[in-house]
Order: C-alpha cells, then sequence, then structure tokens
C-alpha cells in the first residue's frame, strides 16, 4: 500500500543527508558516494552536527554520524538528539569500526551501523535506503492513510504527504486546489444516501485519472469536499471544470455542479493548511454564484479577511449613530383586480461614514458567523417597530411588517419578551408582526427549533419560512414544521433550467402548502409572466421587483398613504 | 607522481579503494595525497612518546580508520595492530610499531 509513497520519492528529488565525521577523508568519501543519490552536507565535530541538525530539523532525511570524534562525540550528539522531540525523529546511522558500540548506539536509537573502512558504495547506499524508507513509512503509515468510501488519502495523510512532497521539490511550483459539490446536502437528502455517494465516487474517479496524469496528490478530507495538490501549469482548469461537469452528465437529474477554489503559485513558505485554507476562502466567494464554478484566490480575499474585521469592530459604533437604516419592500395581494399592498419586509442598510454604503450581502454573512448578527437583529427590531408605531400614531397607518429572525435569535431567552416588550410600547399587536426564519435554519437543529417557534406561534407570532427552495429542505420536512407562511424565492426556482420543471416545481409547493394550510409568498418576482403564472396556481401573495424595489421609510409611507386614498 | 601502478606496487589494495571511490581514479588518488600529507602518524607519534595513552588510542584509531578508507594496506595493518594494544592501554614498547608504520609512510610520501 505504501510503494506509491516510496515510489514518489525515488524518481526524482534528492532527500538530504547529514555526513558527521572528524576525518576529512572520511568525509569526503562519504560525501562521494553519497552524492550520488542524496544531497548532502557535512560537520566535522558533534557540536557543529547538532547546530546544523537543528536547523534543518524538517529537511533533514538521515544522518550518517561518526562515534569518535573530539569535543562533542557521536554519543553526545545521539543523546541529545533523543531528548529533542523535534530531533527524535531523525534516523541515525552509525559509521564505526568498533562492533563493541554497536549495542551502546542501538540503545541510543541509532538504526543501523556502516563500517569503516567503508563497504563498497552500493551496500552503504541500500543500507541509507532502507532506513529512510522504514522511517518515512513507520512515521506516515501512523495516520490513517485513505479514505474509506474513495479510497484517496484522508486529510491527515495529505498533508504530511503534501508537506513531504515540498521538501523534495522545493523547486515546484504548486497549486492547491479545493473542489466541492454545489449543495450535495441536496442531493443527499431528495436522491438519497446512495445517490451521494455514486456521485463522490464519480468525481474521485475523476480525480484519480486525474492523478495518472499529472502526478498531482489527491485527497477527499471531508463529506463532497476534496483537495488536490497539483504542479503549476499540469492542467488548465476551466478545461478541468469543463470535463468534470460534462463527467457528471449521468448525474443530469441531479444538477451536480462541482465548485472550485484554486490558489495558484501557492506560497510555500506558508503551511500546507493555510494554502488550503485559502483554495477554501476563494471558493466561498462564488458559493451562491450559479454561474461561476471556479473562483481563484487572490491578496484581495486577503484584504476580505481585514475588511471583516473592521466591520466586527465597529458595529457597536455603527448602531449607537445610527448608521445602519431600514428598507420597506411592499408584499402585494394579487387576487383581486388590482394588487393591494398588505405588507412588507423590513431590510437593513449600512450606510459607513468612511466606507459608504456597504451590501447586507457583504455584512450580513460576516455577522452571521460570529453571532453579532443578534446585536443588529434586536436594533433592526426595534426601529422597525418604533417607525410602525410612528406610523400608526401619526398617520392612521396600519401595516404588518416582517423581520428577519437569524438562527442565533431563536437560542436567546430574551426573544419572545424583547419582542413583546416593543410591541407594547408602540402600542402594536402581535399578528403586526410576521417573523421570517430562514429555511437552512431548521436544517440546523430542528427540535430545538420548532420548540422556539412553537413558542412564538402560541404567543401570536406569525411565522414566515425564509429562502424556501434554496437548497436544504426537502418538500416532505414541512409537515414536521410549524410554519404559518413559506416564502419561495424565485431566483432559486430560475436554477431549474426547463421552464415545464419550474412551473412543476412551483405547482408542487403550492399543492404541499394548501394541504398542509400554509400561506405561499413568492418573493423576487421580476416579471409579469411570473406574476400570471404565479396567480394562476393560487399563489396570492408576491414581493420583488415587478412591483417594487425595497423602499426608504419617506418613499413606503408615501405609497401607505396613497392607497388609504 | 602518484599513480595507480605505483601504489600497487607499495602493496596498497588498490582495487578496494578505487571501490569506494566509485572507481574514480582521480578522486582516489587525491584521497590517497590527502592522507599522506596528513599530520595523523606525526600526532600518533607524539602522544605514544609523551606516554599518554588514551591520546595515543584515539590518534591510532583515527589514523586506521583513514588508512583503512584509503586500502593503503602495509601501513593500515600495524596501525589496526597498534590500535588494538592501546585500546586495552596495554604499556608495551610501541617502537618497532612506529618504525615500521614511518618507514612504511615514507615509502608512500616519497611518491607525492
Amino acid at each position: 500500500m505504501l510503494n506509491s509513497h516510496v515510489k514518489f520519492h525515488s524518481t526524482s528529488g534528492k532527500r538530504l543527508v547529514l555526513i558527521v565525521d572528524d576525518e576529512q577523508i572520511n568525509r569526503e568519501m562519504l560525501r562521494h558516494i553519497v552524492e550520488q543519490e542524496f544531497s548532502t552536507i557535512t560537520a566535522s565535530n558533534g557540536s557543529e552536527a547538532l547546530d546544523i541538525i537543528r536547523e534543518k530539523a524538517d529537511f533533514l532525511s538521515l544522518v550518517l554520524l561518526d562515534l569518535r570524534m573530539p569535543e562533542l562525540d557521536g554519543f553526545e550528539v545521539m543523546r541529545k538528539m533523543k531528548e529533542d522531540d523535534n530531533l527524535s525523529q531523525i534516523p541515525i546511522i552509525v559509521l564505526t569500526s568498533d562492533e563493541s558500540a554497536e549495542v551502546d548506539c542501538l540503545k541510543l536509537g541509532a538504526s543501523d551501523f556502516i563500517t569503516k573502512p567503508f563497504s563498497v558504495p552500493e551496500v552503504i547506499l541500500t543500507r541509507m535506503q532502507k532506513t529512510i524508507e522504514l522511517y518515512e513509512d513507520r512515521t506516515i503509515i501512523q495516520s490513517t492513510e485513505r479514505e474509506e468510501l474513495t479510497g484517496l488519502f484522508t486529510k491527515q495523510y495529505f498533508y504530511r504527504y503534501a508537506d513531504q512532497f515540498d521538501k523534495f521539490h522545493p523547486e515546484l511550483v504548486m497549486d492547491a486546489v479545493y473542489l466541492d459539490i454545489n449543495h450535495f446536502h441536496l442531493i443527499n437528502e431528495l436522491h438519497g444516501r446512495n445517490t451521494g455517494d455514486a456521485v463522490l465516487l464519480h468525481l474521485s474517479s475523476y480525480l484519480k485519472t486525474l492523478r495518472e496524469k499529472t502526478n498531482c496528490i489527491v485527497s477527499r478530507f471531508d463529506a463532497d469536499k476534496f483537495f488536490v495538490y497539483i504542479e503549476h501549469g499540469k492542467v488548465e482548469y476551466s478545461k478541468v471544470i469543463e470535463d468534470l461537469n460534462r463527467h457528471f452528465e449521468e448525474f443530469r437529474d441531479q444538477h451536480v455542479r462541482v465548485r472550485c477554489g484554486i490558489y495558484m503559485r501557492s506560497d510555500k513558505a506558508l503551511s500546507i493548511e493555510t494554502r488550503f485554507d485559502r483554495a477554501i476562502q476563494a471558493s466561498h466567494a462564488i458559493k451562491n454564484n450559479y454561474s461561476r464554478f471556479i473562483a481563484y484566490y487572490d491578496a484581495s480575499l486577503h484584504e476580505d479577511t481585514i475588511y471583516a474585521d473592521r466591520l466586527i469592530n465597529e458595529i457597536d459604533e455603527a448602531i449607537a449613530t445610527n448608521q445602519f437604516y431600514l428598507n420597506f419592500q411592499p408584499k402585494y395581494n394579487v387576487q383581486g383586480e388590482e394588487p393591494v399592498l398588505t405588507s412588507a419586509e423590513v431590510l437593513v442598510r449600512w450606510e459607513h461614514p468612511e466606507l459608504g454604503r456597504i451590501s447586507p450581502g457583504m455584512f450580513i454573512p460576516i455577522f452571521e458567523k460570529n453571532g453579532l448578527i443578534q446585536r443588529l437583529d434586536f436594533h433592526i427590531w426595534e426601529v422597525a417597530l418604533e417607525a410602525a408605531g410612528r406610523w400608526k400614531r401619526e398617520l392612521g397607518l396600519e401595516i404588518p411588517l416582517s423581520v428577519n429572525i437569524s438562527r442565533i435569535d431563536l437560542y436567546s431567552n430574551a426573544l419572545i419578551d424583547y419582542l413583546i416588550e416593543k410591541l407594547m410600547r408602540n402600542n402594536l399587536k402581535r399578528e403586526n408582526l410576521y417573523l421570517e426564519i430562514t429555511e437552512s435554519a431548521y436544517m440546523d437543529d430542528a427540535e430545538q427549533l420548532i420548540e422556539v417557534v412553537d413558542q412564538l406561534r402560541s404567543e401570536g407570532f406569525k411565522i414566515e419560512m425564509d429562502d424556501f427552495g434554496s437548497g436544504y429542505s426537502s418538500l416532505n420536512m414541512l409537515a414536521d414544521v410549524s410554519v404559518d407562511v413559506l416564502k419561495m424565492d424565485m431566483r432559486f426556482i430560475q436554477n431549474i433550467k426547463s421552464n415545464k420543471k419550474q412551473e412543476t416545481m412551483i405547482k408542487l409547493v403550492m399543492d404541499i402548502a394548501k394541504y398542509l394550510g400554509i400561506h405561499v409568498i413568492a418573493e423576487g418576482v421580476e416579471d409579469k409572466v411570473q406574476v400570471d403564472f404565479l396567480k394562476s396556481v393560487g399563489c396570492d401573495i408576491i414581493q420583488g421587483y415587478y412591483f417594487s424595489k425595497p423602499l426608504p421609510e419617506d418613499d413606503f409611507v408615501q405609497l401607505l398613504m396613497e392607497q388609504k386614498k | 607522481m602518484i599513480t595507480i601502478d605505483k601504489l600497487k606496487e607499495l602493496g596498497a589494495d588498490v582495487d578496494s579503494g578505487l571501490a569506494r571511490c566509485i572507481n574514480n581514479e582521480e578522486f582516489y588518488l587525491k584521497m590517497v595525497t590527502m592522507a599522506l600529507q596528513g599530520t595523523g602518524f606525526e600526532a600518533l607519534q607524539k602522544a605514544v612518546e609523551d606516554g599518554n595513552l588514551d591520546e595515543a588510542f584515539e590518534r591510532a584509531h583515527s589514523l586506521k580508520g583513514v588508512l583503512g578508507n584509503v586500502s593503503l594496506t602495509s601501513l593500515y595493518e600495524p596501525v589496526a595492530e597498534m590500535t588494538e594494544e592501546l585500546r586495552s592501554r596495554n604499556d608495551i614498547d610501541y617502537a618497532p610499531y612506529l618504525e615500521t608504520v614511518s618507514a612504511e609512510l615514507n615509502k608512500y610520501r616519497s611518491l607525492l
């Protein structure tokens, strides 16, 4: 099983060997022999040797060590190496003419002996190779080598292997490539585990072919996630992805698309883990982009991290100084002759004094990641309810608003009391507040979520499942979930290629919703064809640019006033 | 001028010495030259004269290793014997050994 490993090191690239002997002639002769197969470095005494060993610990494959030397002798060098965890893993072959010393050396961990006078070069080289292979196999075999399903390297083994590869091929320019499958969750859920496994095997067989062609190193490191460490310039990535997606033709019905993040000409000064983190980071940039399947890491992504840190640091100040403000996107009831504005979704905007307008698509994921979104959510609810209270009090306008509830909010004990308190303070009723919970939250911890949602509903709040169709839910899940409204996002449905299938999908959702007694709101509706179709299948509420974009408060109030007239 | 043939005449086991040098004559002769120019023998001689057997053993041992590697057999053999006596710190008369080695060494050095 380890043959590949052994071959890989002996076909090209030279390991580094340290030769330690106080006699120049011995050093020179040994070097002359060893240089046929290895890179060499020499030391003429024990302390010089230790300095080199410490400095080159990561690169040394073997030490050839004379025992009798002035200053610090070979025994002392071995003792010191044994004490140091970093150095104790480097194999040692002792150079000796005293057979009596062999036992002592063995006790100190020497792997083998080369006698003086030296035997023929072939014998010396063979013993060295044996020792190195034994050592490398021993250390590398400690981690589980291959992953069960695909037979590819495990993550841990892959990292080690790639690391070794770098040591022996410092001259090669390498790319770190990360691949995964879009919405693999959904494939597993909708088509079953066996189909999911078949997709993974299909991808891994492709990567194995690539490995044969290019000598790259491949790992399946988690679920649907794969790493490829490949020499720069060996392949054209756009072709690979094209090829791959053609390769998945037989899974056409499952909409398998492979997505790829690439860190080209990866900086070897960084750890192998960091370099692959960058490849992953690159692919995240296109996570919800349905037209791009390849992303390259560049320094601006690193700047993204710095940017994210800045936003995180400034959220409190931004709340305190009202940099966040609200937009309202109207929802229309379309069942009558004329569409009627019936409610609105509250959307947050950020006007930063220095960075300008920051897109919610930018800051919301950052705050979701670290939980800060909760602070922002509570603030938005407060501001939104104050606005609704003001419209009621000053203009006599009463309209339900829907606000987003992040999944972390559902774990907050203060949630219900806070909402009730803000409603009361603004003289508003509970049915005037719709709570939008994103579909993916339902997948996380369904039990906990259902408990909180039931509690909210029993207090009189209406619950909307947001982003329905974004890829996590299966339809049969709906039966178990307590929810008042489904928000079906047309942008997700548009990913279904054929119009026929889109229509079937929408009808199916409508039928199930009707059966379960749940209302459906279509959002992201952009044209009349969609509106007509949605009306025809009984979808009564529509939100989207076709009717209105999200509006600043003044414009929205104006719209309300007009309708009231 | 030192040559393979002349070394052979003096009893060096040139074949094994060359084998150790991957049959690179030039390199082998360079190593032999270095061995002959070295001061290992003189250091051994002094240690024996000083009666410092510990030092003498170290010197003899080193010299033996080098001479063995370059296969100067007629030098290597007496030094090897001496090394074993010194290893046991035997307080014997080392002068005959030193004379033998010195005489052999001079023959080789005359080639330089």
